[in-house]
C-alpha cells in the first residue's frame, strides 16, 4: 500500500492494478465471511470498507490517472466494492437472524410467574344482581324507580292498605325513627316507591323498584335486618293477573334460563287482591325434586337447591288492591295493575349456592371479587 | 293453625282413598298454607297390642330398683296364644290392666328396636310402652293403662291411640280467620272436593230468655254480642276423655281441665273462643266496660297487669275478671271444686282485641282469633255446643236461662259486575262460574243483569270489597289457569341519568382494584369517637331509631367509612395484605320541624300534603367512600411492593372524577378522621355552582389504630349525589391535532407553602391556548434552594390545531408561562 499519489507521473500506480484490486477485495470478502458475530463484522467493515480501506484508498488514487485510464480503473474499483458491500450485507443479513435468533432464546421467560401486581375490584353481588334485574325490565320497556330508606310512615303503610292496626307496623317488625310517633320508618319493602310513583306520575305506569330495606329480623345465616328487595309495579289500562304471570315467567326465564316458569298459590297482602305466593321451577332439577349426581343422572336423593320441592318460593304478587289505587290517586274505575316483590338476596343465595347469607354483608374480599363487575 | 285429618274427616266425607299429600295440595291451591305435616306413629313399626296383665312379680334389685317380672295375655299376636314374660320398671298398674305392649321385631321412635332380651334375671320379650316411649308426649307418669273397654288382648292399638293420626299444620292468612277452626279447613276441603259440607255451627239453639247469669254490655262498639249460659252440678274432677285429650294435644294445646279443655276443644272446632268462669266466685252481674284509669287486673297467666282505659273489660261487682276477648282473670278461674260454671260466648271488636293483646304483650289462641274476626253468628251456637259437652261429660246439667245480650253484625254486601273476575284475572271466567263460585264459598249472590249484589258468609269478615270476590272466584277456578301474557304497553326511556352514572362509577373503582363492600348503617357514639370527630361535628347530628337491634348503634349512620373500616380491619384479621373497598350507599341527616303527617287513604293527598310529608323525613344523600389500607401494589419478582397512602384515596377520586368528566378543585385541609396535614378537601363546580363534595387523603394515626388498621390508611368520603349533578352531560367531541408537539419542561422554585395546584393554575393561565398539556413530574427540595424551598418540575406540551408551531411562538408561550408563575407564586426559575 502506498500514500496517495502526489505526481501526475502517468505512470501505472500499483494499487490500481488489477490484481492488487482482486486481492484487497478478496482478502475484505473473506474477513466478511470470516466474521462470526456482528461486532466482527462492524470490525471488517471498518477494515475493509473503510474510509481507510485499501479499496477506498485505491478509490482515492483513480483521480491521478490520465484520464484514458480512469475509466477502466474505476470500473474495477467500483465491481470489487460492490462485491465487498454485498458481502458485508449478506453477511449482516445472516448475523443479524443468528444475533436475533440467540437473543430471543436468551429473553426466555418463565411465562408461568405471577403477575399479580395490581390489586383486582369488582363490585358487590347485590348491586350487579340488582342491575341485571333492572336490565331485564328495562329490555321490556319499564322504568327503575328509587326513593329514600327512611320514609314516611303512611307511604311505607297507610297508603299501601297497612291500617294503623296491621300487624307488621309494630315494633316487633319495624325499625322506627326516634321518636316513634313522629311517623317515619326504615321501609320495610320498597312498596313506598311504588306509592312515590303512583302519587307524581300518570298512568301508564311500568316501574321496577330495587332498593335496601329493613327489618327488626335476627341476624342468622338466612335473616338480616338489612336486606334487598325488588318490587315491580304496572298500572294501565286493562292489566290482568295474566300479564303478572307473563312478566314474572319472563323475569325468570331471563334469570334462570329458558323453560323456567312461575306458579301462584292463593295468599294475602294488605296491597294486593287478589294476592298469590309465586313460586318457581327450581332451575337446578328442573322441577323433579331429585338431586343430580356428578354424571348428571339423577340419584334418589333430594334436591339441595329446593330440598325436593321441585319448585322454590320466589316472593308475594298479586293485583293491585283498588283502595292503593285510590289513596294513590289514580282512578281505580279506569285502571289496574299488578305488583310483585322478592328478596334480592335470597335469589343470590339459591342462584349461586351462597350458604349464608351474612356473607353479602361482611366485605371479605375473597367473596365479593369471585362474582366481578357483572353477575 | 294445627288440624288433625281423623278431625277433618268426622265434619267432611273425604273419599277414602284421598291422601294427606293430596289434600294439602288442593288446600294450597284453595290458600290454606301448608307449614307442615305430623305424623304421630311415625317410627313405629308393629306388633304394637293391647295386652292383659295376667301377674306381676316385684323383684327388688341391688341398685335400689324394684322392678316387675308380668307376664302378659297378648292373645295370638305373639304366634303361640301363651302368655309373654315382659320384665317393666313402672308400678301403676295391677294384675288385670289393659297396657300397650310391643312385641319383639317392633320398632318404636328413635330406631329403637325391640328384641326378646336377657336382663334382671329373665329374658324379657317385649315392653309394656309408655306415652314418652310412642312418642305421644309425656302427659302421665309411667305406663299407659287402656280403659277397661279398649280392646281384647292381641288387639292392634294403632288406631286406638291415634298411631296413624296425621295433623296438618297450616298458616293461616288474616284473610281466612275461619280457618282457625275445623269448622273453617272441613269447609275448604269441601270445597276441594267438591263435596257437600254439613256445617257443625248449624245447629238448635235455646231462645235467649231472661234468668240467665245477668249481662250488662256498657260499649256495644266493642262487644256487639255477648251470651251467658250456665251449668249446674257439674264436677271440675271428672277427666278429659282420652279422645279429646288426644285432639287439643294434636291441636297443640295442654289438656288441663275438663272444664277448660271444653271451652278450647269448641273454640277448636268452631272457631269461638270461649271463657268458662266458676259461677261461685262471680260477684253480681257481668259488665262489659272499657276500663277506669288505674285499674289493674291478674290475668290466668298469673301476671298483674295494669290496664289502660282503652281496654275492653270483663268485670263483675268486684272488678276486672277479663281482658276482652285476649285473656281471663285469676279470680274467677274454674277449680277443681267448681260446680257452677258460667260461660262466655261472645263477639269482640277485633281492633281493640288487637290493641289490647299488644299492649298487654299477651299471645293467646283466643286473641289470635279475636282480633282476626270471628263469625259474629257462633256465640249463640259455641255456647250451646260447650254446655253439651260439660254436661255431657261433667254429670252436670243445663241452665234454663240464656242470657244473650246484643247482636251479631251483619256482613258486608258488596255489589260487583260478573265480568270483574274475568277483567281483573284475565282467565275467561263466565257470570254463571262466578255465581257458582261465590256461593260456594258461602256467599248469597242476587243477580240483576250484569250486576251482582252479594252478601258475604258471616264467616268471612274480610269480604268487604268487589276485589275480594274476585279472589274467592279465582282461587277455585285455580290460580294454575292464569294464562301468562306479557304486558305490550310500556315504554319507557331506559335508566335515568344517575342510574348510568352509578354504574360507570362502581365500574371505574372496580377497575381500580377497589372491592365494593355493603355495610350495616348503624352507629353509635362510640363510632364517631372511633372517627376523632369532635363533639360539635355535624356527622353526629343523626337520625335516631327507636328500636335499634343495638342500644350501642342506636342511630343511621352520616358517613359510610366506619362500615368500610371495619370491614378492611375484617380483612386484614383474615390475612389479607391489602384491601381495598368502596361502598356507595344512603347516609341520612335529621330535618328541622314536625313529625311526618299521617293522612287518611281515601284519597290522594294534596300537593302541599304530600310535600309536607316530604319535607318530613330526613335528608338522605347518597355518599361514595373508598377505603385503602396496607399493600396497594404486590411484591414480587418483579420488586417491591407499595403500601397505601394519601395519593392513592385521591388517585382513585380523580379516576372517578376523569370518568365523569368532572374536574376537581383539590386543596388542603383538616377534618377528622383525616390526617391533618394529608387531607385534601374536593370541590367541584365555578362559581355559584361551586361546592365542596367530600374529602380524601391519609386517616389520622389514631383513626388507623382505633379501628385496627395499619398506619397510613387512607380514604375518601364524598356527596355521590352532588359529584353526579356536575357530571358532564354530552361530552364535546375534542379536536385532536395531528401537527408536531413541542415539549418544554420548566423548573420553578417556590416556597413550600405555595401548592403545586396553584403553580400549575399559573402556568396554565401563562401558557395560553397552545397549552395542550401539563404534568408535574418532579419535586426537589435541596440545601441549595434553600429552607423552605421547592423545586417543581412541569412538562408542557405545547402544540396548535392547524399548524406546526415556530420556535419563536413555543419560546414565547413558555416565557409567558414562566412569567404567570413568577407574577402569582412568587417562583423562581431554576436554572
Amino acid at each position: 500500500m502506498s500514500g496517495p499519489n502526489t505526481d501526475f507521473d502517468p505512470v501505472e500506480v500499483t494499487p490500481l492494478k488489477s490484481e492488487e484490486v482482486e486481492a484487497a477485495r478478496d482478502a475484505a470478502v473473506a474477513a466478511i465471511e470470516a466474521a462470526t458475530d456482528l461486532e466482527q463484522l462492524k470490525a471488517a467493515r471498518l477494515e475493509h470498507a473503510g474510509d481507510r480501506s485499501a479499496l477506498a484508498l485505491a478509490n482515492r488514487e483513480i483521480g491521478a490517472l490520465p484520464p484514458q485510464a480512469r475509466k477502466e480503473a474505476g470500473k474495477r474499483i467500483g465491481q470489487a466494492r460492490g462485491a465487498v458491500n454485498q458481502a458485508l450485507a449478506r453477511r449482516q443479513q445472516v448475523l443479524e437472524a443468528e444475533h436475533e435468533e440467540r437473543m430471543l432464546v436468551e429473553e426466555t421467560v418463565d411465562v408461568t410467574l405471577p403477575t399479580d401486581r395490581l390489586p383486582v375490584g369488582a363490585r358487590h353481588p347485590v348491586t350487579t344482581g340488582s342491575e341485571l334485574i333492572a336490565d331485564i325490565f328495562v329490555a321490556m320497556g319499564w322504568e327503575i324507580a328509587e326513593g329514600p330508606v327512611l320514609e314516611a310512615e303512611w307511604l311505607n303503610f297507610d297508603a299501601l292498605n297497612l291500617g294503623p292496626d296491621h300487624p307488621a307496623r309494630t315494633m316487633q317488625d319495624t325499625f322506627w325513627a326516634d321518636p316513634a310517633d313522629h311517623g317515619v320508618v326504615l321501609r320495610t319493602h320498597t312498596s313506598p316507591v311504588q306509592a312515590r310513583s303512583m302519587l307524581t306520575r300518570t298512568p301508564p305506569i311500568y316501574i321496577a323498584c330495587p332498593g335496601r330495606v329493613f327489618r327488626t329480623d335476627e341476624y342468622d345465616a338466612t335473616h338480616s335486618p338489612v336486606f334487598h328487595q325488588v318490587e315491580g309495579l304496572a298500572i294501565d289500562e286493562g292489566i290482568t293477573m295474566a300479564h303478572l304471570k307473563g312478566t314474572l315467567d319472563h323475569l325468570v326465564s331471563s334469570l334462570f334460563g329458558a323453560g323456567i316458569s312461575t306458579r301462584f298459590r292463593p295468599s294475602y297482602f294488605p296491597f294486593t287482591e287478589p294476592s298469590a305466593e309465586m313460586d318457581m321451577v327450581c332451575f337446578v332439577c328442573r322441577g323433579t325434586g331429585l338431586a343430580t349426581g356428578d354424571d348428571g343422572a339423577a340419584d334418589a336423593a333430594s334436591c339441595r337447591t329446593c330440598r325436593g320441592e321441585g319448585w322454590i318460593e320466589l316472593g308475594g304478587c298479586g293485583v293491585v288492591n283498588p283502595r292503593v289505587l285510590t289513596a294513590c290517586g289514580i282512578d281505580a274505575e279506569r285502571y289496574t295493575g299488578f305488583a310483585f316483590g322478592f328478596g334480592i338476596d335470597r335469589m343470590l343465595m339459591f342462584r349461586h349456592g351462597i350458604e349464608d347469607l351474612r356473607a353479602l354483608f361482611e366485605g371479605d374480599v375473597r367473596f365479593t371479587t369471585a362474582f366481578g363487575s357483572e353477575i | 293453625m294445627k288440624a288433625p285429618v281423623s278431625w277433618i274427616r268426622e265434619l267432611v266425607d273425604l273419599p277414602a282413598d284421598v291422601t294427606t299429600d293430596d289434600l294439602t295440595a288442593r288446600l294450597t291451591a284453595l290458600g290454606l298454607k301448608l307449614e307442615a305435616v305430623e305424623r304421630a306413629g311415625a317410627g313405629i313399626t308393629g306388633p304394637l297390642v293391647v295386652g292383659r296383665v295376667l301377674t306381676m312379680e316385684p323383684e327388688p334389685q341391688k341398685n335400689g330398683k324394684t322392678i316387675n317380672w308380668c307376664t302378659v295375655d297378648v292373645g295370638d299376636a305373639n304366634g303361640t296364644g301363651e302368655p309373654q314374660g315382659i320384665v317393666c320398671g313402672a308400678h301403676n298398674f295391677a294384675p288385670g290392666d289393659l297396657v300397650v305392649t310391643v312385641l319383639p321385631g317392633g320398632v318404636l321412635p328413635g330406631d329403637f328396636r325391640i328384641s326378646a332380651r336377657k336382663t334382671y334375671g329373665h329374658v324379657s320379650a317385649g315392653m309394656i310402652c309408655s306415652s314418652s316411649e310412642l312418642g305421644l308426649g309425656e302427659e302421665h307418669d309411667g305406663i299407659i293403662v287402656l280403659p277397661a273397654d279398649a280392646g281384647e288382648p292381641g288387639d292392634d292399638v294403632f288406631d286406638l291411640l291415634g298411631l296413624r293420626e296425621e295433623v296438618i299444620e297450616f298458616e293461616i292468612n288474616p284473610d281466612r280467620a275461619y280457618a282457625l277452626s275445623l269448622r273453617g279447613i272441613a269447609r275448604e276441603a269441601a270445597l276441594a272436593y267438591d263435596l257437600p259440607y254439613v256445617d257443625p255451627a248449624e245447629r238448635d239453639v235455646p231462645p235467649a230468655d231472661d234468668h240467665g247469669h245477668p249481662v250488662v254490655v256498657d260499649d256495644a262498639a266493642g262487644c256487639p254480642l255477648f251470651v251467658a249460659r250456665t251449668v249446674n252440678g257439674f264436677d271440675a274432677t271428672a277427666p278429659t276423655p282420652d279422645w279429646m285429650v288426644r285432639r287439643l294435644q294434636q291441636a297443640g294445646m295442654r289438656s288441663i281441665s275438663l272444664g277448660v279443655d271444653v271451652t278450647n276443644y269448641v273454640m277448636l272446632e268452631l272457631g269461638q273462643p270461649l271463657h268458662a268462669y266458676d259461677g261461685d266466685t262471680l260477684d253480681g252481674a257481668i259488665r262489659v266496660r272499657r276500663a277506669e284509669p288505674g285499674e289493674r287486673i291478674t290475668t290466668l297467666d298469673d301476671t298483674d297487669r295494669e290496664l289502660s282505659p282503652e281496654d275492653l273489660l270483663i268485670t263483675d261487682a268486684t272488678g276486672p275478671i277479663g281482658i276482652a276477648g285476649v285473656m281471663g282473670g285469676a279470680r274467677t278461674e274454674m277449680s277443681a271444686s267448681t260446680t257452677h260454671v258460667v260461660v262466655e260466648s261472645a263477639h269482640f271488636d277485633a281492633t281493640s282485641v288487637f290493641r289490647s293483646g299488644k299492649r298487654h304483650r299477651i299471645s293467646s289462641e283466643a286473641g289470635k282469633r279475636n282480633e282476626r274476626g270471628v263469625d259474629p253468628r257462633l256465640p249463640e251456637v259455641a255456647a250451646d255446643r260447650a254446655v253439651e259437652l260439660l254436661t255431657a261429660l261433667g254429670g252436670g246439667r243445663a241452665d234454663t236461662g240464656v242470657t244473650v245480650v246484643g247482636q251479631a253484625p251483619a256482613p258486608a254486601v258488596v255489589h260487583a259486575r260478573a265480568d270483574l273476575p274475568a277483567r281483573v284475572t284475565g282467565m275467561p271466567i263466565s257470570a254463571e262460574t262466578t255465581v257458582a263460585h261465590l256461593r260456594a264459598v258461602g256467599c248469597t249472590v242476587e243477580v240483576d243483569g250484569e250486576v251482582l249484589t252479594v252478601t258475604a258468609p258471616t264467616w268471612r269478615p274480610d269480604v268487604t270489597d268487589p276485589f275480594d270476590l274476585v279472589e274467592e272466584v279465582a282461587r277455585i277456578v285455580g290460580y294454575d289457569e292464569v294464562p301468562s301474557v306479557l304486558p305490550t304497553e310500556a315504554a319507557g326511556r331506559g335508566l335515568t341519568r344517575e342510574q348510568r352514572l352509578r354504574r360507570r362509577v362502581g365500574r371505574v373503582l372496580a377497575g381500580a382494584g377497589c372491592v365494593e363492600a355493603i355495610s350495616f348503617p348503624f352507629v353509635g357514639e362510640a363510632t364517631f369517637d372511633a372517627l376523632g370527630l369532635p363533639a360539635e361535628d355535624p356527622l353526629r347530628r343523626t337520625v335516631r331509631l327507636a328500636n335499634p337491634i343495638s342500644s350501642e348503634e342506636p342511630a343511621y349512620t352520616t358517613t359510610l367509612l366506619p362500615g368500610l373500616l371495619r370491614a378492611a380491619a375484617r380483612n386484614r384479621g383474615r390475612g389479607a395484605a391489602g384491601v381495598a373497598l368502596f361502598e356507595t350507599g344512603t347516609v341520612a341527616f335529621p330535618v328541622d320541624g314536625g313529625p311526618a303527617p299521617i293522612y287518611g287513604v281515601e284519597q290522594r293527598p294534596s300537593d302541599a300534603e304530600l310535600q309536607a310529608l316530604l319535607d318530613a323525613i330526613p335528608r338522605q344523600p347518597q355518599h361514595l367512600s373508598v377505603v385503602l389500607a396496607g399493600e396497594r401494589e404486590r411484591a414480587g419478582w418483579w420488586g417491591e411492593g407499595r403500601d397505601a397512602g394519601w395519593a392513592d384515596a385521591l388517585a382513585v377520586l380523580r379516576r372517578v372524577a376523569t370518568e365523569l368528566g368532572i374536574g376537581l378543585e383539590v386543596a388542603a385541609a383538616t377534618r377528622m378522621p383525616w390526617h391533618p396535614g394529608r387531607c385534601a378537601e374536593v370541590a367541584v363546580g365555578d362559581g355559584d355552582d361551586r361546592v365542596v363534595v367530600g374529602h380524601a387523603g391519609e386517616l389520622h394515626p389514631r383513626v388507623c389504630k382505633a379501628f385496627d388498621l395499619p398506619a397510613r390508611s387512607a380514604a375518601v368520603e364524598v356527596d355521590l349525589d352532588a359529584l353526579l349533578r356536575h357530571a358532564v352531560d354530552v361530552v364535546p367531541g375534542p379536536v385532536v391535532s395531528g401537527f408536531p408537539l413541542a415539549k418544554e419542561d420548566v423548573a420553578l422554585v417556590v416556597a413550600e407553602s405555595v401548592t403545586a395546584a396553584d403553580v400549575e393554575a399559573a402556568l396554565v393561565a401563562g401558557a395560553g391556548e397552545l397549552l395542550e398539556s401539563i404534568r408535574l413530574f418532579d419535586v426537589y427540595r435541596s440545601e441549595q434552594l434553600g429552607e423552605g424551598r421547592k423545586s417543581l418540575a412541569f412538562a408542557l406540551r405545547l402544540r396548535a390545531p392547524d399548524r406546526t408551531l415556530t420556535d419563536d411562538e413555543i419560546v414565547a408561550a413558555r416565557q409567558s408561562a414562566v412569567d404567570a408563575a413568577v407574577e402569582l407564586t412568587g417562583a423562581v426559575q431554576r436554572v
